[in-house]
């Protein structure tokens, strides 16, 4: 990489300001204000808060409600990031062995990425209503009586396929662009030296995508774990009860419908501490090893 | 091992581009065959068409005693190296070159036993265990000849593999890749737009142009009696000078009125195209006045470009030999001119 030589040490500094107070302002102060109010009770009200130590934490690792919760998250995180990264493979080697009509299929199947979470939640809605939804319908004909919003097995099944199919569309687009980055004379050359197209897919092909892959885990993690909140909250229709939801959405719900802003912090500070774990797992561990050039 | 047989190949693309005209050839057991021709002449059609990457439009392709072309190109018993070397780029040098026996269920020690003698032969034993990004060009193209080697195929097919490398380097592999053939004794196709590289590698060279086959012959042929002025200006550097002129009573007249001291075949008459090879001409002798303008220093030899009764020509003339601009006298060996016809460019 080149490196910019500033004869002025104040000008480096003084580009790097807009930028920087960005992040201060909606990262660095939320963050800090988040960490000092998870050690505080704070009055529902907004009349003074009480010190009390860890104690947000200690109840938080007691709690078997925070449990429940947070293996839901592990369990929607994995299924999530899984289906759509795997579907949208299959349907990005597919579209890349098609000549004609790619570019029109690619368009309608990034329109997709184009709407918002609580839309493609309410599309869920209508989808798996009780009395008309056409997959409730369809489950229906498998004997399957389908039930958002009150059966947690089902609410959380509705979720997990609106979450897939409103991230495909952008997987999609990375996989294809990353299948059509792999020179044709290396697959050509497969082609000569394997027979088999599937194993050419896992011996070549798969290890060339492997870069786009891992990015594209890592964008479905977070994902999963955070920008779903939209499609979750549009698809509980305001009823959290006995409905599955993310930790994201916990911190919502304890913080500003049960009013527990202490509690609600020391959960966004775990959340955080993930984040940063996961972070340093992408660049530490595996980004290094992936990359051939 | 094998001979490769062509019959009435044809290829026209699903837009209605014909890319191979329909042509027939032979290539014997062992053989070295050069494709050579301009860009977009079809000889890189006609070379995947054989490898199976191409779909054969029309006609019939076998490689030893097997028609093959419904055949899939790992069942083809071939092996292909091309231009960009096309290398696996997460697998090691030995991986890279292994692959191909290791998806024909040879044993792990068979494999690792072929790829050592490969990398011995190719000087790469101390590289096994790289990457190819951790190769210079050079041992990233003898890396790709080695993965061709050890799967011992019926056929080398190449396609423009030296085109990337810096001249030098070129040159040494041009011997490289040539002294392998004849040791290993396989047939080998290769494709190149360089005539030094199809003089110098070719047991016999098939110059295409425009998806159709100009010429097929020995390096000595095609540049002794090219068949049409496309291979006459294509083969040979500098390239042969075309004039044109009128033929009356076997008596070759420039078409600026100027006699050539030369005599045409006995059946041409008329309008005709005249082709000399600018190392065929000699100064200060004979009465054909050459004009000069430029003269290009090549250090064994120098190039003297001009005119000749108006129309472009060219001299190549030995290094002891002096030259500067001017009109000078120049001597034509009659023997060393090839007569074509003005309508097609063929030979008479």
């Amino acid at each position: 990489m080149k490196r910019a030589g500033f004869t002025n040490p104040w000008l480096p500094i003084l580009l790097l300001v807009p930028q920087l107070s960005i992040i201060a302002v909606f990262f660095y102060w939320p963050a800090a204000w988040a960490i000092q109010s998870s050690f505080y009770l704070q009055d529902p009200f907004g009349f003074g808060s009480t010190y009390v130590g860890a104690e947000n934490y200690t109840d938080i690792a007691e709690s078997t409600e925070y449990r429940k919760v947070a293996w839901f998250t592990v369990y929607f995180t994995a299924i999530v990031t899984f289906l759509s990264l795997s579907i949208a493979l299959l349907l990005a080697v597919k579209a890349d062995n098609v000549l004609r009509g790619a570019k029109t299929y690619r368009t309608l199947l990034m329109w997709v990425y184009a709407i918002a979470p609580p839309v493609a939640g309410f599309l869920g809605i209508m989808f798996f209503d009780q009395s008309h939804g056409p997959l409730t319908r369809f489950f229906g004909f498998f004997g399957w009586d389908f039930k958002l919003g009150v059966d947690y097995f089902d609410t959380a099944t509705a979720m997990i396929i609106v979450a897939v199919w409103k991230q495909i569309p952008v997987n999609f687009i990375f996989f294809l662009s990353g299948l059509q980055s792999i020179p044709r004379a290396v697959r050509e050359a497969a082609l000569i030296d394997n027979g088999s197209g599937f194993r050419r897919f896992w011996d070549v092909t798969f290890p060339l995508l492997a870069p786009t892959a891992f990015f594209l885990l890592i964008i479905n993690i977070t994902y999963a774990m955070f920008d779903t909140f939209g499609i979750i909250d549009t698809m509980m229709k305001g009823e959290p009860g006995a409905n599955p939801m993310t930790l994201v959405y916990k911190v919502y719900i304890d913080g500003f419908r049960g009013n527990d802003l202490g509690g609600s912090s020391a959960q966004s500070v775990i959340l955080m501490v993930l984040v940063l774990v996961l972070t340093i797992f992408q660049f530490r561990l595996i980004e290094r090893r992936i990359h051939y050039t | 091992m094998a001979q490769v047989l062509l019959e009435g190949i044809h290829k026209v693309y699903p837009n209605g581009f014909e890319a191979v005209q329909t042509c027939s050839f032979t290539i014997q057991d062992g053989e070295f065959v050069v494709l050579v021709g301009p860009s977009g002449c079809g000889k890189s059609t006609l070379l995947r068409m054989i490898a199976g990457l191409e779909e054969i439009t029309e006609g019939t392709l076998s490689i030893g005693d097997r028609v093959v072309n419904d055949v899939d190109p790992a069942d083809r018993n071939i092996a292909m190296v091309f231009q960009n070397y096309a290398l696996y780029p997460h697998m090691t040098v030995a991986k890279n070159m292994g692959y191909g026996l290791k998806n024909r269920g040879i044993s792990k020690a068979a494999i690792e036993a072929k790829v050592r003698e490969a990398a011995d032969m190719l000087n790469l034993s101390d590289y096994l265990d790289r990457r190819p990004s951790q190769l210079s060009g050079g041992q990233r193209q003898r890396v790709a000849m080695g993965r061709a080697i050890v799967r011992q195929p019926d056929l080398f097919l190449f396609d423009e593999p030296l085109s990337n490398l810096d001249a030098k380097l070129r040159n040494q592999m041009r011997i490289e890749v040539r002294a392998l053939q004849r040791r290993l004794g396989t047939t080998a196709v290769y494709v190149t737009h360089d005539q030094v590289e199809a003089m110098t590698m070719a047991d016999r060279i098939i110059v295409l142009n425009g998806g159709r086959i100009e010429q097929i012959g020995t390096p000595k042929e095609i540049y002794n009696t090219p068949a049409s002025t496309f291979v006459a200006s294509f083969m040979g550097a500098p390239p042969m000078n075309v004039l044109n002129a009128t033929v009356s009573d076997q008596q070759v007249t420039l078409d600026a009125g100027l006699e050539l001291p030369v005599s045409a075949p006995a059946a041409s008459s008329g309008p005709i195209l005249v082709g000399i090879r600018p190392e065929d001409l000699t100064l200060g002798e004979g009465t054909t006045p050459f004009d000069v303008q430029i003269v290009e220093e090549l250090g064994a030899q120098r190039l003297l470009h001009g005119t000749l009764g108006g129309q472009a020509f060219s001299v190549n003339v030995n290094k002891d030999h002096e030259a500067g601009t001017g009109t000078i006298p120049v001597g034509i060996n009659p023997g060393a001119v090839h007569f074509f016809s003005r309508e097609d460019g063929f030979r008479i």
